[in-house]
């Protein structure tokens, strides 16, 4: 037996020996939650006393896969996504062992939501302009700005920040990250209606907020570097999951084409078989990249991905809202609401197209995702830069 | 318990990387572009001597044929590593036309005849090809070709790789037959061809002596095209990676407006959309080595997939490697032509990626109106 076959083993006997002492019938949720953390089940790549037990990240599946078959309730990741997948994996790799300690047990069960404020209404896609000022005072750091786009903030209890401490250094050296305390005074949080009618994101208004120096995540003026891990580890959560053929955004224009023959002419049908093949195509390379991964050899595929995702989604839900003629015209709801969660494929036709729009610009537009290809896998040289060597007080705004 | 379809390897293995490797250096010992394209223009435009060396030096021509018949007993996967480098190379070999088409062909044909041929193609030293139009996409075929008396009678024009055909395999309403070309009764004429890396010709029966592999051509011939489209999709990558590969080194190097022409946005992004398709291109053109090997997914899906989304890709990219390329790209002397012609060319060989999809919509359920 190799090395990873007796640590599947010994997974999966510490996963059953957690359902033996915990029974999912008779233990509640949250109770269920707690005790698969303490037993090192949560993550397992993470190190002991933190959820994990420092196995290969492969071997989740193995415990996954057990804890489905026994019916046990899960996190919920849809709720707490930018907890998994952005703050935790900075906490750990940034934070005190007091921070992983009392940060990462909530997290992960889900006692605390997660938001994060990077982008501001003056530093989007040049996220490292951000003005939000952090400025020293006793043991705290005493903040004033403004956070966009800040999907959870109406349900978090922290927020991931970085702010500028100190405006005389060019942009990326003057930054740092904290750990924003959303409950704490001076954190406004307003809904941010979109053009499909709903406040699925926010803005966060900071006046003289407090945050206590213990809740800096590495050093003052290394909060650019520590946003890198979080940037990263947003991308990589991409591609984990296998998607059936149809599984996406094509699935209800495919249904509608074939339920609805009184719909059909000969210029969707060719515009429905082409985006049928892009799509099983980007399905395909979605598959790729997970057997890559899994294999132990990631490509630069992941890079791509969200590009793709991104023009599909907007072109098949441009095409099915066409399809539907005369109901094209409609809308189901224009009602202001905020919703937990996200859903792109969710709802009708009209909103699908319209959410689909935020794709292209939401976790990096597709323009700089663009140059990222063509500079980091493509090894093509930078647009000459004007503000590599400016302080950030200096910049044009 | 719900049971999923067995999803494809889509990845290489290491095995499949070393005969990449291998096949790679002897081409980029014997196979340089400036010596293609003087080939193109010489009577003989096929480098037998290439052939020799890929068919029987390394035995590739027996890729698809069981060891018992004197192959090498390997699979579609192999196959289409070898045909991305050939792609790359712009290759005047008939890899895809022998010891693809002809082959699969011939391993759906029973019986002895059959048999015989397959092992003599695996040698390497027989040249196979199907004689059908390098256009008909997979499906029926309708030739004029016509069997009586022993011996056919007629003429198939645009046979792919016809020139250097020891054998063609002929489809006839009364079944598939295998004809010498050295045979009194074969005329081979060679086409003014769009690529002249894989030329076409005219082939004429008059009275043609005949032997019968088949009682009906249908499902043979059916599969010898539907391996070729699939694999087609692998060539395709190849011309695609080949296309991206240079035009990325192009830029780079190439000063205008005191800076590397790559370093502008615009072309920058033109170059990352196109790394993109060729991804995507990558993935579907795996897709059907493996569906065609282990039967993983439907092949029919598989290969009208592929060549549905790998036919403009790679057009795509010979267009954007001349266009980036400036006025070098236009010149004779430049090799970016070749690949784009075998782009074009490529497009249209074994069914356009309209004809695919027309295919795919009946596959799928997404019917015409």
């Amino acid at each position: 037996m190799t090395a990873a076959e007796t640590t599947a083993a010994e997974l999966r006997r510490r996963t059953r020996d957690l359902l033996a002492a915990h029974p999912v019938a008779t233990t509640g949720h949250t109770a269920f939650l707690g005790a698969r953390f303490d037993a090192g089940l949560a993550w397992v790549h993470y190190p002991e006393g933190l959820g994990g037990l420092g196995a290969p990240r492969s071997l989740q599946a193995v415990v996954d896969a057990e804890l489905a078959a026994a019916g046990a309730p899960d996190n919920d990741p849809r709720r707490i996504g930018i907890g998994l997948g952005m703050a935790a994996p900075t906490v750990l790799a940034f934070g005190t062992d007091e921070q992983k300690r009392r940060l990462l047990r909530p997290l992960w069960i889900g006692e605390e939501v997660w938001c994060q404020l990077f982008s501001e209404p003056g530093a989007g896609s040049d996220l490292a302009a951000l003005s939000t000022r952090a400025v020293r005072d006793g043991d705290d750091w005493v903040v004033d700005g403004q956070k966009v786009w800040t999907s959870s903030a109406h349900t978090a209890r922290w927020g991931i920040l970085i702010a500028r401490t100190d405006p005389e250094v060019p942009k990326h050296r003057g930054i740092t990250y904290f750990v924003c305390d959303m409950t704490a005074p001076g954190v406004e949080v307003r809904p941010l209606r979109q053009i499909t009618g709903e406040a699925e994101f926010n803005e966060v208004f900071l006046t003289g907020v407090r945050i206590p120096d213990t809740r800096r995540l590495g050093g003052v003026g290394d909060g650019w570097k520590v946003a890198q891990t979080t940037l990263m580890n947003e991308r990589v959560a991409i591609g984990g999951m296998r998607v059936p053929r149809e599984g996406g955004m094509i699935a209800p224009v495919a249904r509608a084409w074939r339920e609805r023959p009184d719909l059909r002419t000969h210029d969707l049908h060719q515009r429905l078989l082409t985006l049928w093949v892009e799509a099983e195509a980007a399905r395909l390379t979605g598959e790729r990249l997970r057997q890559q991964l899994a294999a132990g050899e990631p490509g630069p595929e992941g890079s791509g991905m969200k590009l793709g995702f991104a023009r599909l989604n907007q072109e098949i839900s441009g095409l099915e809202v066409e399809l539907l003629g005369e109901e094209g015209l409609l809308y189901d709801d224009w009602t202001m609401r905020r919703p937990d969660l996200v859903d792109f494929t969710g709802r009708e036709a009209g909103y699908r197209y319209l959410r689909a729009k935020g794709n292209s610009i939401e976790g990096g537009t597709s323009e700089v995702l663009l140059n990222i290809v063509a500079e980091r896998v493509l090894g093509l040289p930078q647009e000459p830069r004007t503000d590599k060597d400016v302080a950030w007080k200096d910049l044009a705004r | 318990m719900t049971v999923k379809p067995a999803q494809s390897d889509l990845l290489y293995t290491e095995e499949e990387e070393a005969l990449r490797s291998a096949v790679r250096s002897l081409l980029a010992d014997r196979c340089d572009a400036a010596g293609v394209l003087a080939r193109t223009e010489s009577e003989h435009p096929h480098d037998r001597d290439l052939w020799k060396a890929l068919a029987e030096g390394m035995g590739l021509a027996g890729l698809l044929v069981p060891e018992t018949h004197g192959g090498q007993g390997a699979t579609h996967r192999e196959a289409a590593v070898v045909l991305e480098e050939l792609g790359r190379a712009v290759a005047p070999v008939p890899f895809l036309t022998s010891a693809v088409i002809a082959t699969e062909t011939l391993l759906a044909c029973p019986g002895e005849e059959a048999a015989d041929l397959l092992a003599a193609l695996a040698s390497g030293r027989t040249v196979g090809g199907l004689a059908v139009p390098f256009a008909n996409a997979p499906g029926p075929v309708r030739t004029p070709v016509r069997y009586s008396g022993g011996a056919l009678r007629g003429e198939v024009a645009g046979v792919a790789d016809a020139a250097v055909a020891d054998i063609l395999l002929v489809p006839t309403a009364e079944g598939l037959f295998a004809v010498d070309t050295g045979r009194d009764g074969v005329t081979v004429t060679p086409q003014t061809s769009l690529d002249r890396t894989r030329p076409l010709a005219a082939v004429t029966f008059d009275g043609a002596p005949a032997r019968r592999l088949a009682a009906r051509a249908g499902t043979p011939v059916r599969t010898g095209l539907r391996a070729g489209a699939g694999l087609l999709a692998s060539e395709q990558l190849g011309i695609a990676e080949w296309c991206l590969a240079e035009t990325v080194r192009h830029t780079k190097e190439r000063h205008q407006f005191n800076r590397p022409v790559g370093s502008f946005q615009a072309l920058k992004h033109r170059l990352a959309k196109l790394w993109l398709d060729v991804v995507n291109t990558r993935a579907v053109a795996r897709h059907a080595a493996d569906a065609l090997a282990t039967g993983s997914d439907e092949p029919n899906l598989a290969a009208a997939l592929a060549q549905a989304h790998a036919s403009p890709v790679a057009v795509r990219a010979a267009e954007e490697a001349l266009q980036l390329h400036g006025g070098i790209g236009m010149t004779w002397e430049h090799p970016v032509h070749l690949y784009l012609k075998r782009a074009k060319a490529d497009s249209i060989g074994l069914g356009t990626a309209g004809q695919h999809k027309e295919a795919l919509a009946e596959l799928v359920a997404l019917p015409s109106p």
